[in-house]
């Protein structure tokens, strides 16, 4: 490549496939995350619907497509136990790791990062293009498993063993977690390389955005807590494949017959070591859209984040923190009591970073003229939804709650507050924020409204119940809940849940029509339609490869909204007065 | 910062925020992730081995002095290495030449012993699936085997770009080769560690 003396590149003309599909402009990157992401998040939501059936109405035939499944998934179109595990396992796995981490962190931050930071691309290209060719060939592998004989993983996300050295299916998830985690790794390398090395001059690590702030944290926690699961996975494929038995105990029986292999390995190794890594995920997925809803509140209060410092703290003591409460989620595994005393206090000490990032962003609130446009609604919703996820977690960190809840239904309440009225409520509400940056238009108004609300209401309708069900004593990971006599009073519940998750898809469906019609069809706009502060309004929507026509310099914080003597209530990053 | 922010022109230049190149950078941060790998599987080793109610001694079970050998040969070539570097960054081709071909010989010298040393256990019929003891012994060991392999990928790959004229006037070819070293230094020592830990404790 050529370079002028800006160090601009002149880019000759691209061809097809180097424009659009092997691309090594972190804006190309970004939208393939972005729709590959969506894609797997409506399989993984797919999976769910169906689960949703089952646990509505065990026993019935599934309607409509029951009998398009094939005899041993579905004899009589009736899910049986071991098509429902597989759906289970294959539901965690893919929101999980093949949605809301690579919307969050591939999607956004790969977007919006090096345009915040004011540089033009991310510090490795091409490495940036190898991440997303791994990641999506992992996802394929993942799903093809389900065309595998013996059928998809059966042992949860979770993936613990015995059952998971057993089960059918889990080699599979295995290997196409290695391809995973190899991308999310150099992703992670990249993020952190451009972040620490290819910020624009003026732009110090106290001008970034809560955004970019956000996203290095998250790439801090990937690149120091996959390797462990890469390890871990390595040695549970041993297990499988050259049958040691690390994960597999002396004597054990199954179904009648002695294990084969040599055992006096532990199980609970493999729980430690998954959640060493799946306890700062929890964190992957929730502080790339904690700092889009920074963003968003900001640009919409019209005034400076309440407490900027303490939020960027906050993040950064969460990071550290999460090395260090893995084992809460362990407190049955019959833990000794100090050690489940010590996981507790570290439990407790990580709730305060959290509340105190939700504090700042509430206060954010006070006194502002807020717009109260579609992002912002999100936005909105998320604060208290939020707030329900983290509130209904600290029963769940305290042993002696714990120990009643920790099989229940709440568990799973719990998480997707967090996971969903979290974490995708506000990366939805990103989309409406950036999408005129992406394409140099807006998504219709009223459509995202209907959205929101149709979206933010039925998920409370799906996981609401779900806490009053585990509370009442239902155990989850039930294939039949009425199994149970106990679960029977509370079985209604499960139907408001399920017909609450069909709505949600309905919902769906302005969305992705508002989506792909706006890309073409939607109202043109400006450089700077929200009139933000941040860098990357200050380029060309959508911006052309390279980002800014010269080397944006940085003048100031990221919030400077409504400084009192100034003509407009927005002073940008790049104004130089 | 004085030059312009672009992605190829900061690969190989340390005038950044940080002071290091990007490319360095990168490869101190690949580094920390191989090391929480390792430290996973040496943590799993220490694990298991306190939850192990016999653990072999390795004199008894494994060849001390095969694995010592491969001791002095990963040694050897981690200071042939920076034989390498020094030349290259003397734009010494010929001497770079020799001494990378030294150590990718090296690499392919600790392989062939490891190969005897697998050769004769699979022979004995042992495998990993034997004990747990076998089972921590080959995975590690096999991992750091496939790690050599990539680092052989790796040096041989500098060794071809070397003999082309073209790359010793691209700044980052000086920047590949200290990257490859500090690689291999990292493989290193997890020889250092692995070789006591199974060996001789």
């Amino acid at each position: 490549m050529s370079q002028d003396p800006h160090g601009h590149a002149h880019h000759p003309e691209l061809t097809f496939w180097e424009k659009y599909v092997f691309s090594v402009d972190h804006k190309v990157i970004g939208l393939q995350y972005l729709i590959t992401s969506f894609f797997f998040l409506l399989i993984g939501f797919g999976l769910m619907m169906l689960m949703r059936w089952q646990l509505a109405f065990p026993g019935r035939a599934i309607p409509l497509i029951g009998h398009m499944f094939s005899a041993d998934l579905a004899p009589n179109g009736v899910m049986s136990g071991e098509f429902y595990n597989a759906l289970g396992a294959m539901h965690g796995t893919i929101m999980v790791f093949l949605g809301i981490v690579p919307l969050g962190v591939g999607a956004y931050g790969n977007y919006v990062l090096p345009l915040q930071i004011g540089a033009p691309d991310m510090a490795f290209p091409r490495m940036n293009m190898m991440s997303y060719w791994l990641y999506l060939p992992g996802g394929i592998l993942m799903l093809s498993s389900f065309l595998m004989p013996g059928g998809a993983a059966q042992s949860g996300w979770t993936s613990y063993p015995p059952l998971s050295i057993i089960n059918p299916g889990q080699t599979m998830w295995l290997l196409s977690m290695v391809v995973l985690i190899t991308s999310s790794l150099l992703g992670a390398i990249n993020f952190l390389v451009t972040t620490i090395n290819m910020r624009a001059p003026g732009m110090s690590l106290w001008r970034m955005p809560v955004f970019c702030w956000a996203q290095f944290v998250t790439a801090v926690l990937l690149l120091l807590a996959f390797p462990p699961l890469e390890a871990a996975s390595i040695l549970q494929l041993m297990d499988r494949v050259f049958h040691t038995s690390f994960y597999m105990p002396k004597d054990l029986v199954i179904l009648g017959q002695a294990y084969a292999g040599s055992g006096g390995g532990q199980p609970l190794l493999w729980q430690h070591l998954f959640w060493f890594l799946a306890h700062p995920e929890v964190y992957v997925l929730v502080l790339p859209p904690m700092g889009i809803v920074a963003e968003i509140i900001a640009n919409n209060t019209r005034k400076p984040l309440h407490g900027y410092k303490t939020l960027v703290l906050s993040m950064v003591a969460i990071g550290v923190m999460s090395f260090m409460v893995w084992a809460h989620h362990m407190f049955i595994s019959g833990m000794s009591a100090s050690l489940g005393n010590f996981f507790l206090v570290t439990t407790m000490i990580i709730s305060v970073p959290s509340v105190a990032i939700l504090t700042c962003l509430i206060f954010s609130l006070k006194g502002g003229s807020i717009r109260y446009n579609v992002p912002m609604l999100f936005a909105l919703a998320f604060l208290p939804l939020f707030g329900i996820g983290g509130l209904t977690g600290l029963p769940l960190g305290l042993t002696v709650t714990d120990i009643y809840l920790h099989d229940t239904y709440y568990v799973i309440g719990h998480f997707h507050f967090v996971v969903v009225t979290g974490s995708i409520i506000a990366l939805l509400g990103g989309v409406y924020h950036w999408f005129p940056k992406w394409y140099g238009r807006k998504m219709n108004d009223r459509l995202g409204y209907i959205h929101f609300w149709g979206t933010t209401i039925s998920m409370c309708a799906i996981f609401m119940p779900m806490l009053f069900m585990g509370m009442a004593g239902a155990q989850r990971r039930l294939y039949d809940p009425t199994a149970q006599l106990h679960n029977l009073p509370v079985q209604s519940w499960n139907i408001v849940s399920t017909y609450a998750a069909y709505a949600l898809a309905l919902f769906q469906l302005p969305f992705i029509y508002n989506f792909f019609h706006s890309m073409w069809f939607g109202e043109k706009t400006v450089e700077n339609p929200w009139k933000a502060t941040t860098l990357e309004w200050a380029c060309p929507s959508p911006p052309p490869h390279g980002n800014f026509e010269k080397t944006p310099k940085v003048h100031r914080g990221p919030y400077e909204y409504s400084v009192v003597g100034r003509k407009t209530d927005y002073w940008m990053q790049t104004d130089a007065s | 910062m004085s030059q312009a922010l672009n992605p190829a022109a900061l690969m190989d230049n340390a005038d950044t925020h940080s002071g290091v190149s990007n490319a360095k950078l990168g490869v101190w941060l690949f580094l920390a992730s191989e090391i929480m790998l390792f430290a996973t599987l040496f943590t799993s080793y220490i694990v298991l081995r306190m939850g192990s109610t016999s653990w072999p001694w390795g004199w008894d079970v494994l060849n001390v002095p095969l694995a010592t050998l491969n001791t002095v040969i990963l040694i050897t070539s981690s200071v042939t290495i920076v034989m390498a570097y020094a030349k290259a960054y003397d734009k010494d081709k010929s001497g770079f030449q020799r001494w990378m071909a030294a150590t990718i010989l090296l690499s392919f010298g600790f392989l062939v012993v490891k190969a005897f040393e697998y050769g004769a256990e699979f022979k004995l019929g042992i495998g990993p699936h034997t004990s747990i003891f076998y089972a921590i012994y080959f995975t590690m060991t096999g991992l750091h085997g496939i790690h050599i392999l990539g680092g052989i990928a790796l040096n041989g790959g500098l060794l071809y770009m070397s003999s082309v004229d073209e790359h010793w006037k691209n700044p980052l070819f000086l920047g590949r080769v200290e990257g490859a070293g500090l690689y291999w230094h990292f493989v290193d020592i997890v020889w250092i560690f692995l070789f006591p830990a199974l060996y001789l404790l």
